[in-house]
This record gives structure tokens, sequence and C-alpha cells, in this order.
């Protein structure tokens, strides 16, 4: 087991190396450079301070030799300074965003296993029942409707029209002045929106997956064996069925580790929440490089890791597949 | 397996469940119907207090609280509450003094004495003199600094402390612009000199002179500035300024619905529609006045088709502006017939006007050799009149524009083809490359009228602005000469003469001048729309204390 980890850690080098190259290449060759973009058409922009501008970024050089500059400071995990005119430590930027992006993730995530699972479970074992097409035609309603759409329906509706919730953002202007429960009751009511719009969006999935899976391990003959020998139905499904059927859910579980650090731009913009998503794209619309290369760092990072996660959780989840 | 009943069951069960939800839908109601607003008389204009607080918001977060270094319109709205400049506009775009109490300009009209104001400190409680202007000019023109506003000052030859409060500067020829060059932010030397401005913690606390105080930023999500009790023009009546950061425009017009924020500028469909409801009526006074840009249609002059200015004449003949005023911006806005708004000195009506007239233009256009074949289409030489025009993605109001102009070229015989792109794009592969025959595209008219870097043909090389290569001897003359010259009357003939070629020559088609439109929360009074827009009496602006909304009791004293 141990040798296998190694191996595979070992392997992750090379790629991210490989990631790390191609995104670099990819994002310089977009047209547009940092710190000029904001500046394009202005009159008040000399020619002699555009060069100034883009020799301070290093920008003069040759795209090897950025890279190799750049490579230099990352393995030291020095992620660098950002191009964005705040010129601040990228870390600094993602260190202050990312708890949140994290905590919705999560809250979301936790929210989507508690209730999807269940309604996975429940329209295997009553397959093509009208509660089952119900079920799934709401899932699949929360998977197709456009969030933003959902979003701003829900916002007018509780916000603006009833005035139950706050339409958007995470502190109310008065935040500072509250006590600390009231602070915790703002915050929950500033999060039930977008905690709730994303988890409806995300139940489809998992809960899909639940139902194609338990059906599947239904249909085996263990199960026929259990119920031919006077189980009860229950003990049949939570006993034999289920602890089998969740076994790919544990994969969904490792692989949604890097989602854990991404955040949806459009869903983040109409909340205003100060999140991953949103500094992603901002840096990519100012071509701030040292941001989008960190952000893109540890997501590959995460991504690998994730992969090797769901890879070892499932060998120890189930013994048939353990390596090593 | 048999599953009828089962679901029958589920039917029975969620029944309940429908009638409690309804349950909650009506006490929800209820609820908010009880929650009737205070129905206060916003319209007593009461007196002057101090206090309540004002909510903003904007689509970006600002990046940097020092000017100079930021070139994004939050930071520089929030930077314009905190730091002064020697000189600034007032209500009416006359440039007056600031923390300079007033100024000299030498006999040879080379060099400009600043007297400063002796009563004006820093936030911290420090003195300001003229070695902060000194140290700002400095660090402004050193080669290590990445600003954007280095141009006008490289053009001064000597700057000089007098004394304490006396600061001269010298250039080597009069340079039009100069004074007002001199409203840019100043810092405080006692905080930044001897470390790296790119480093300073003043990006993010910044410390001025102005009517604010920087109070707290919450990254992403606030920037909140507390009034300066000891401000040289009197304190603010208003105690905290708070911008929020709401990157969604559509989120940004719930939060105004819902009184979460006091102050918002609304596009033309907002104004005239959206907001047009009683109870927004009784919470909200809108204003109204010229934005500082115009958009156009620009064409490139090495064109073979738009080399020919009868064509650019027929063009603008062909373009019903009028239309495109009403349909797309809902009557908020002006025609454009020069590159200045109405309102401003430099701007004169004598120009020539080209209203909307098919068959002008069609006689145009046969003066250039064109002739309408049997299909209605126009033709030269064989080659149909036929183009392409170019609108930056995400624009809608040009987008929208361009497919008006696009209907109304039809209807005389040119074939216009309209392509969206990308804005980096946009501006490095097409305009940069002067890959393109014709643009809609606006500038920000700027409050000093200089024209020189958008119309002189010598402004024409890669990045530079004047890339529909203009050239006209006349006009280089005297953008030269109007640059050059201090006195207001001579520079505005010369500007006066430039108008109309421009006019004459049609290098563009001036489109539209639009209307900024905000909405602001009645409570506020003291609000004066002028040519320069609202702000100019923002420290003015009260609430009476009937009408107050938020108490603060964090008070920050300076």
């Amino acid at each position: 087991m141990l040798g296998y980890l190694l191996k595979r850690l070992f392997f992750m080098a090379p790629m991210l190396l490989g990631i790390t190259l191609i995104s670099f290449v990819v994002i310089h060759l977009t047209p547009g450079e940092p710190g000029v973009m904001e500046m394009e058409m202005n009159p008040k922009v000399t020619k002699e301070v555009r060069e100034r501008i883009r020799a301070f970024y290093g920008l003069d050089k040759p795209l090897h030799v950025q890279y190799w500059v750049w490579l230099k400071r990352i393995v030291k995990l020095d992620f660098g300074i950002s191009f964005a005119q705040d010129r601040r430590p990228v870390m600094d930027k993602i260190k202050e965003r990312l708890p949140i992006t994290v905590f919705i993730n999560l809250a979301s995530m936790v929210l989507i296993f508690l209730i999807g699972i269940p309604i996975g479970i429940y329209c295997a074992q009553y397959k093509d029942s009208l509660t089952d097409k119900i079920l799934t035609s709401f899932v699949f309603a929360g998977y197709a409707a456009p969030t933003f759409w959902l979003a701003l329906l829900l916002m007018m509706f509780l916000g603006v029209y009833l005035e139950l919730l706050p339409i958007s953002g995470l502190k109310s202007f008065n935040y500072a002045e509250l006590l600390f429960p009231e602070k915790l009751i703002d915050l929950a009511q500033h999060l039930i929106l977008p905690v709730g719009i994303s988890a409806f969006g995300g139940l489809a999935g998992i809960s899909r997956y639940m139902k194609g899976s338990l059906l599947e391990v239904l249909r085996q003959e263990y199960i026929t064996t259990a119920r031919a020998k006077g189980l009860p139905e229950r003990i049949v499904l939570r006993r034999h069925a289920l602890r089998n059927a969740l076994l790919p859910v544990i994969t969904i579980l490792g692989l949604s580790v890097p989602g854990l650090i991404g955040g949806s731009v459009i869903f983040e913009s109409i909340f205003s929440i100060p999140g991953m998503g949103q500094l992603f794209y901002m840096s990519v619309m100012s071509r701030d490089y040292p941001t989008i290369m960190g952000i893109l760092v540890i997501g590959a990072f995460l991504t690998l890791i994730g992969n090797l996660l769901a890879d070892v959780m499932y060998g120890l989840a189930d013994p048939r597949i353990r390596v090593g | 397996m048999f599953t009828l009943p089962d679901s029958l069951g589920t039917i029975t069960a969620s029944k309940p469940m429908k009638k409690i939800l309804i349950v909650i839908l009506i006490l929800a109601s209820a609820a908010s119907c009880g929650k009737t607003r205070e129905t206060r008389l916003y319209d007593d204009p009461g007196k002057p207090t101090y206090g309540d607080t004002i909510i903003t918001s904007s689509i970006g977060e600002p990046s940097n609280l020092i000017p100079m270094l930021s070139t994004d319109s939050p930071s520089h709205e929030v930077a314009s509450y905190i730091y002064n400049g020697l000189v600034k506009y007032d209500k009416d775009l006359r440039i007056v003094g600031d923390l300079a109490e007033s100024w000299e300009i030498s006999k040879d009209h080379l060099s400009i004495t600043f007297h400063l104001r002796r009563d004006v400190k820093w936030h911290d409680g420090r003195p300001f003199t003229a070695h902060d202007v000194m140290y700002t000019y400095k660090i402004t023109i050193d080669p290590k600094t990445p600003t954007a506003y280095a141009g006008d000052f490289l053009l001064v030859k000597e700057a000089k402390v007098i004394d304490d409060y006396t600061f001269r500067v010298t250039y080597g020829k009069p340079f039009a612009p100069a004074l007002v060059s001199w409203s840019n932010a100043v810092l405080p030397k006692h905080l930044l000199e001897g470390h790296d401005i790119t480093a300073s913690p003043l990006i993010r606390k910044p410390v001025g002179t102005g009517p604010f105080i920087f109070n707290e930023w919450i990254p992403g999500d606030r920037v909140v500035l507390a009034a300066n009790d000891n401000y040289f023009e009197g304190r603010p009546y208003i105690d905290r300024y708070l911008m929020r950061i709401i990157p969604d425009t559509a989120t940004t017009f719930l939060e105004l619905k819902r009184y979460s924020i006091d102050m918002m500028g609304l596009t033309p469909l907002q104004f005239m529609r959206q907001t047009d409801y009683p109870t927004f009526k009784r919470e909200f006074n809108k204003y109204q006045y010229l934005a500082f840009s115009y958009v156009y249609l620009g064409y490139n002059l090495r064109h073979h088709i738009f080399r020919d200015k009868r064509v650019r004449q027929a063009m603008s003949h062909a373009i019903d502006k009028g239309e495109i005023i009403d349909g797309i911006l809902l009557g908020q806005g002006v025609e454009a017939s020069g590159p200045f708004k109405p309102d401003m000195w430099a701007y004169t009506p004598k120009v020539a006007k080209y209203e909307y007239n098919p068959d002008k233009a069609l006689a145009l256009l046969k003066e250039a050799g064109f002739v309408q074949a049997s299909d209605g289409a126009l033709v030269r030489n064989g080659n149909r009149f036929e183009f392409t025009i170019l609108v930056n993605q995400g624009n809608d109001v040009r987008i929208r524009c361009a497919e008006l102009i696009q209907k109304r070229l039809s209807e005389i015989g040119i074939k216009m083809k309209i392509r969206v792109i990308e804005w980096a794009s946009f501006v490095n592969e097409f305009i940069d490359k002067r890959n393109f025959e014709a643009v809609i595209l606006g500038w920000t008219i700027p409050q000093d009228p200089d024209l020189f870097d958008i119309w002189h043909s010598s402004k024409q090389g890669p990045k530079e602005l004047n890339f529909i290569s203009f050239e006209n001897k006349e006009v280089d003359g005297l953008l030269v000469k109007a640059r050059h010259t201090l006195d207001q009357e001579e520079r505005r003939r010369y500007i006066f003469r430039i108008q109309e070629i421009l006019a004459e020559e049609q290098p563009y088609t001036f489109l539209f001048i639009p209307c900024a439109n905000i909405a602001i929360h009645k409570r506020f009074k003291g609000i004066e729309p002028a040519p320069q827009g609202l702000t100019h009496s923002f420290i003015r602006w009260y609430v009476p204390e009937n009408q107050r909304r938020y108490k603060s009791n964090a008070r920050l004293s300076p």
C-alpha cells in the first residue's frame, strides 16, 4: 500500500509540471497583457508609460525565461505578487477568499449528500412509482434551471417582495456592531439562499448515482439469495445492498475535492460573495498571470490528490480492488 | 414489483405538505404586509445636521487606494473622498483651488506658482506642506513607479519648493492642461518617502487630506469611510460613506428596490420603466445629467471607400441619430455633433449638422461615384458598397446601435455586417493592427478639452489613439496651438475651429451623448445636478434629523 502511494505521488510531479507548463503558455497566448488591460484606449497613458509598466512586470523578457522565473519561485511555494493593481501577494488573495468558498461548497455538499442519497435510495426502492417520478423531476428541475435565474427569482421573492432574507453579500451593513449570536444569525441568513440554491443544482447528480448503483446492486444474485433466505426487505436493503451501492459514491466524494475550492462566477457575482470564482474570473479578465497560475496550480494539485484519495478510499472500502 | 399502493400513499402524504407550504406562504406575505414602511415626509427639507450613512455600490472592487497606481474607477471614486489635489473642477467645470488657495501664472506662461492652504492636516494630524506636493511630483515621474499618469508631469522642466506653503513648477513650453494636471491627488510624504510605494500599506489603508477618513475595507465586500471632523472646508454632514461591492447589476438593482443601498446609476430602461412605480418614487429621487462620454461610429480613413469625405458625410446623413436615442436610450441622451458635450465651455454648436436625410445621402454617394443597381444595391466600378462594423462584446447599447445603423444603411443600398468581438482581441487584433473598416466605440470626454491624443496625425503609432488615421494639417496646427496657450479665450477659438473641421470631415459619425441617470434616496438633501455631475457638493449633502436611517455609534476621531 505504501509503495503504491509513493509511486502515485512520484508520478504526480511530472504531471503537475506538465499542467503548469501548458497553462502558462496558454494564458500568455491570449491577447491582452496585465496592467495594460485597464489602460487600453486611455488617452492619459503614453507609450513610454506602457513600456515602463511592461518592464515592471517582466513581460519584456521571452516566455521561457518568464516561465523559469515563475517555476523557481513556485518550488519554494512562493506564488508571487499579483499583477493586478493592488500588487498584493497572490497567496494573501487566495487565503482571503478560500474560506468562504470552501465553506459554501462544503455546506452545500453536505446538504446534497444528506438529501440526495435518501432520494436516490427511495427512487431505487420504489422505481417507476409516482413519487419516484416526482422526485426525479424535482431534482432534474434543479439541475436544469439556470442558477442565476433561480437565484434572481428567489432574491426578488424572498428579498424584495417578502423582505424575509437579505439579498446579497455575507454581512449586514451594521455587522461590526452586532453581538456574537446576532452575527451568527446574520451570516446564516445571508447564506441560506446561496447554499440552498447551489445544493438544489447538485441534487440530481448524486441522487441519480445513488439510484443507479443501488438498482445495479439490487439485480445481483446475492440480493436474490438474501431475499430467498427470508430476510426482511429492510435488512436486505441496508445491510446487503446499500453498503455495496455506496462504493461509487465514495469515488464521487474523492473526485469532488478539487471542486471545493472552485466557485461559480455567475453565482458568486449574483450573491456578491467574494469567493474563488470571482477571483479567478477577475484575474483572467485582467490577465493577472501570477494569480491565475496560483489558482490553477492549487486546483491541479487538489485534483490529483482527489483522484488518489478516491482510489485509496475505494480500496479501503472494497477489499476486492485493494492494490499492493 | 407492485408499487401502486405505495405511491398512492405518498400522494395523500404530500397533500398536507402542500397545505403547510401554502400556509407558510400566506403567513410570510401577511408578515410582509404588516411591515408597512414608515411613510415619512421626505418632502420636508429639514435642517442640515450631522449624521447618517450613505450606502453606494460598485460593480468592481477598488484595486489600490493610492490613486496614481490604479486606473479603475472604483479606486478613484473612493480615493476622491480621501485625497485632494492642488486644484479641482467646480460644479460648472471651472478650475478652482483645492489644496492651493491661489496660484499665479508667470507672464511668459511657463511657470505656475501655487500658494497652498495653511490650515490643512493629514488624517493622522501632521500638517500638509509643499514638500508633500514635491514628493508626489517626484514619485510620479520616477521611472520605477508603475503609474499611468506620468505623461503630463514629464513635461515639467523644474519643480521647486519655495517655502512650506509655496510651490512652483516651470514648463519648457506653455502647456494648456498644465494647471489641471495638478488636480491629481497629493500623497503624504511623511508616510511614503523612503519606502517602496508599490508595497506601501497606504494602498489598502490610505491617509489623505480629504473630507472622509478611511475606516475599513472588507475585501470583496465593502469599503467604509468616516467623516473628517477637521476637514478644511468643513466637516461633511454625512457621517459615513459605505461602498458595497456588488458585481452584478441585477442584484444591485434588487438591493436598491429593497432600500438597502441609497444610490445607484440606472440604465435607461430602469430609469424610465422599472422604477416607475409609487413606492419607489416615494423613497427615491431620480437625477439626470449629461454623462462625460460620447459614442461614435469611426471609419478607417485608409479604407478605399471611407477615404472619401463625401461617403462619410453621406453615412452621417443616412443614420438616424434620433431613432437611436429614442429606441435604445429611451430618449435619455442627446445627439452628438462633436467631441464635447453642450454644457462645456469648449463646445460650439456652430458646426455642420447632418440631419437624417437618405436623399441627401444618396446624392452625396452618387457624387462619389456610386450608382444604384437594379436591385437597389450601391455599386462603384462593379464593387458593392459593403463593409463590416466591429463592436465590442458585452456592450449592448453599441450592438443595438449597430443593428439600427445596419437597417438604415440597407435602405439606401449599403450592405453592412456586424461583428462582435471580445474586448482584448478587439483592441489588440483589430484596432491596433488597423484591421477594421468601421467601429462603434465611445470616448470619455475629458473635463479639460485637450484633443491632441485622439486627433493629431502624429498619434497613429501602435497603441496610440488616432487609430482611424485622421490626418489634417490645419487640425494638427490648431491642436498644438491650443495645447500651448494658457489664454482660455484663445484656446477656445482654436478648439471651435477644430470642431468645425471635424464636423465637415466626419472622420467619425458622432452618434450621441448618453445621460447619466442616478437614483438617490430621498432623505438626502442638498443635491444639486450640474455640468460636473452630482458629487461636487457631496460634503454638503445632509439628512434631516427626523429622516435619519442609520445611527452609527462607531464614531471615529482622526
